[in-house]
């Protein structure tokens, strides 16, 4: 077989090898049983609480924790803006980097707060290595505050009739140092010794070997890609991200940051069956999401294999698949399939660019982040396959003529109102951002790298990636103005705090709500016929709301170029 | 929310020290052991050091040239040319490059030249090309250099870089570190 195809189906059964076990750690770390680095771990968070004053015992009903979660969110907004718009003076500044500019902060420090990581900066020249590790406290934080309010979800479902989830703090402080570091610490050294570099050094400065004088960015940022990947961040420590030659320096450093950012979206659904002691429910999950990533997946590795139709009419050698924006060492395949696995979980870091993939690839990365549940973010992924679940057992309910049930709890009106809202907001801040930045020209014409059908798909990738979290762009975007500054992060805002806040509100109402043992009538939710069904509601969902878009932009251009 | 406040704050500082002063120092620490010390891997030819990594314009007619790339390998910063498939200006820009290639390299057809030696790369730095866009070059070079064409394309066999373990990923030449090869062999 083909090695670069080898290597991309290696990449993905690995992953899945992983994360089983992870799982079964993660729900025992939540679970709060003993794991092997109790020892380690247990002094180091009895420091963190004594200097909070926080008692992680504390029960709290789902107000209570989505109150704490955006306090504590507030904070790191507003110390970020403080940082990044001061980093010119302050320390840790080589290459005398600039502080950047108020709506240029703004829209970075949001998009790190919320686990996105647009970067309307590049990191060379944008940010003071201070700057990048504020960044990088923040992917820890983020990553965390994904998976401490999935575990809320999870909680609703363990005990039978609960009126409160557990200890927010708890969770979140949980999966920081007991799931990411640990992750993050073992991929980051492996990067070290692949060559990624870890100094505090500025710039060098070398003559090449033809005699031309360049400068080389360097920095510690072995640390950084790390749990860029691990907490499924994105943001690039350089302005090339995963595609810079130091950020990713070999295709062994490409399989383990492949592997890095999937395992934790994984391993979190086999987490939750071990958890709810469901574990037919997990396969369900796992099923459902890996057909809908494999559909989106293998059509874009065949299309960059394949090549630009325009560059193979010219009468070249067009054998290599779409080599504009790609690096040799990965090669066509590999790129294609990060391309998705990028997309579909909220990544968003990149090791080719997505401006130049072929027009259906970019319509597949488009729709990965439109649909935002086949895997998903560290946590939230699962937060927004829960809506989907919510939507089907409605209408499968409906279908049956029965009240509607989820694990022994009643659906009613007031949880199918959050779940439509959150299902509807999505498209909504889509379709209408992209529709503004259409409608007045004056403030986005200028910024388009590319004229026509793809001009459009660029503003429709900006927008679908703010609302998605994801981070990765069309990149010729001219994206640091003061429209996309505060439009995107307004939409990044909007889009991370209601899916989370809509989940956990409907978990902890049907928490409340008295558990009814399952009969020969109930709906079973861990089968392979409500997993179609849980498909069906995602594909008509998706299709319904972003046809439109799509044929203008992707499917106009794919028309244009065959 | 005015309760969380204060305990927010104070677990953001504690955090901060573990995750931005404690977490990147364990792994700097490691970093020391690996080569040139975490500063980027490095080559040395004739008393001075390359980026092994970092790939460089190569344009002159003696040298293998290396991919065509959006920020001219200046390492300072990185990034893409970012052109759509579709784009008119691009593919007349890459016409240019395929005419370029054929005005510079008499006796070589269009068909045999590979795409990785007409399209930027993504970071504008890629260290690498493939090994058909190091054997179109091979006349050349060895017209320029005067060095036996059998020669050269012994070179070029013995920088190939196999695949992952043999089996995973594509084969690849590092340019720099072929170039460099040249100038020895040439020196010889």
């Amino acid at each position: 077989m083909n090695t670069e195809i080898l290597g991309i189906i290696v990449m993905f059964v690995i992953t899945v090898l992983l994360a089983i076990p992870l799982g079964k750690y993660i729900a025992k770390v939540y679970g709060g049983e003993k794991t092997l680095l109790d020892p380690i771990f247990n002094p180091i968070e009895r420091i963190f609480y004594k200097v909070s004053r926080i008692n992680p015992q504390t029960e709290m009903n789902w107000k209570q924790q989505m109150v704490a979660m955006v306090s504590i969110n507030m904070i790191w907004f507003l110390l970020g803006m403080l940082i990044l718009m001061t980093q010119g003076s302050l320390p840790l500044n080589p290459d005398n980097n600039p502080s950047m500019s108020a709506d240029l902060a703004f829209n970075t420090v949001i998009s790190f707060v919320v686990n996105c990581n647009l970067q309307h900066y590049s990191g060379e020249t944008g940010l003071s290595y201070l700057g990048q590790y504020w960044l990088m406290f923040l992917q820890f934080v983020s990553a965390g505050i994904g998976m401490a309010a999935a575990v809320l979800v999870f909680r609703a479902f363990r005990d039978r009739t609960a009126s409160t989830l557990g200890n927010f703090y708890n969770y979140f402080v949980k999966s920081c140092t007991r799931i990411l570091l640990p992750l993050s610490l073992v991929v980051a050294i492996i990067l070290a010794f692949e060559g990624t570099p870890m100094t505090f050094e500025g710039k060098d400065t070398i003559t090449t070997l033809q005699g031309d004088t360049v400068a080389v960015s360097r920095g510690p940022a072995a640390a950084f890609v790390a749990i860029k990947h691990i907490g499924t961040n994105g943001g690039g420590f350089y302005g090339a991200n995963s595609v810079h030659p130091f950020e990713n320096p070999s295709y062994l450093s490409n399989m383990v940051e492949m592997v890095a950012q999937m395992i934790i979206p994984i391993a979190m659904i086999f987490a939750l069956g071990i958890f709810i002691k469901r574990r037919k429910l997990s396969w369900m999950i796992f099923g459902v999401m890996t057909i809908g990533f494999l559909l989106l997946v293998i059509p874009n590795i065949m299309m960059e294999t394949k090549g630009n139709p325009a560059l193979a009419a010219m009468g070249v050698d067009n054998s290599l698949g779409a080599m504009e924006g790609k690096e040799v060492r990965f090669g066509a395949p590999a790129s294609g399939f990060w391309s998705i696995v990028t997309t579909v979980i909220s990544t968003g870091s990149i090791n080719s660019m997505h401006d130049s993939t072929m027009p259906l690839s970019g319509m597949n990365e488009l729709l990965a982040m439109m649909i935002n549940a086949f895997y998903g973010g560290c946590g939230v992924g699962i937060l927004n396959f829960f809506i989907f679940i919510i939507l089907a057992v409605f209408i499968s309910g409906l279908m049956v003529g029965r009240t509607p049930e989820f694990l022994g709890k009643k659906v009613e009106a007031r949880e199918m109102k959050i779940a439509m809202i959150i299902a509807l907001l999505h498209p909504f801040l889509i379709l209408v951002g992209t529709a503004l930045a259409a409608a007045l020209p004056q403030y986005t014409a200028a910024t388009l790298n590319n004229p026509g059908f793809h001009g459009f798909s660029e503003m429709l990738y900006e927008y679908t990636s703010s609302a998605a979290n994801n981070g990765s762009g069309f990149e010729g975007l001219g994206d640091n103005s003061i429209w996309w500054n505060v439009s995107t992060g307004f939409v990044l805002i909007l889009s991370r705090f209601l899916p989370i806040i809509g989940p956990v509100a409907i978990a902890g109402l049907l928490a409340e709500k008295k558990f009814i043992p399952e009969g020969d009538g109930t709906l079973k939710t861990d089968t392979a016929t409500f997993g179609l069904m849980v498909f069906a509601v995602i594909a008509i969902v998706a299709a319904l709301s972003f046809f439109p878009a799509l044929a203008l932009g992707p499917i106009a251009e794919y028309f244009s170029l065959y | 929310m005015k309760k969380h406040i204060l305990p927010a704050i104070k677990l953001t500082i504690i955090m901060i020290l573990f995750f931005t002063v404690i977490y990147p120092l364990a792994v700097w620490g490691m970093a020391q052991f690996s080569s040139n010390a975490g500063k980027g891997k490095i080559i040395e030819h004739n008393g001075k050091k390359y980026y092994s990594n970092i790939g460089q314009a190569f344009t002159a007619d003696k040298y293998f040239w290396s991919r065509p790339s959006a920020v001219n390998y200046n390492a300072a910063g990185s990034g893409a040319s970012n052109k759509g498939p579709s784009n008119e200006e691009y593919l007349s820009q890459v016409q240019a490059r395929i005419d370029t290639f054929l005005v510079h390299n008499p006796g070589i057809k269009k068909s045999e030249i590979p795409v990785d030696l007409i399209t930027a790369s993504g970071s504008g730095l890629d260290p690498n090309f493939s090994i058909q866009a190091a054997k179109v070059q091979v006349k050349r070079i060895a017209t320029i250099r005067g060095i036996e064409e059998q020669k050269i394309n012994q070179l070029i066999e013995d920088n190939a870089e196999r695949p992952l373990l043999g089996i995973f990923g594509p084969q690849k030449i590092n340019v720099l570190k072929l170039n460099i090869a040249l100038d020895k062999l040439a020196s010889r």
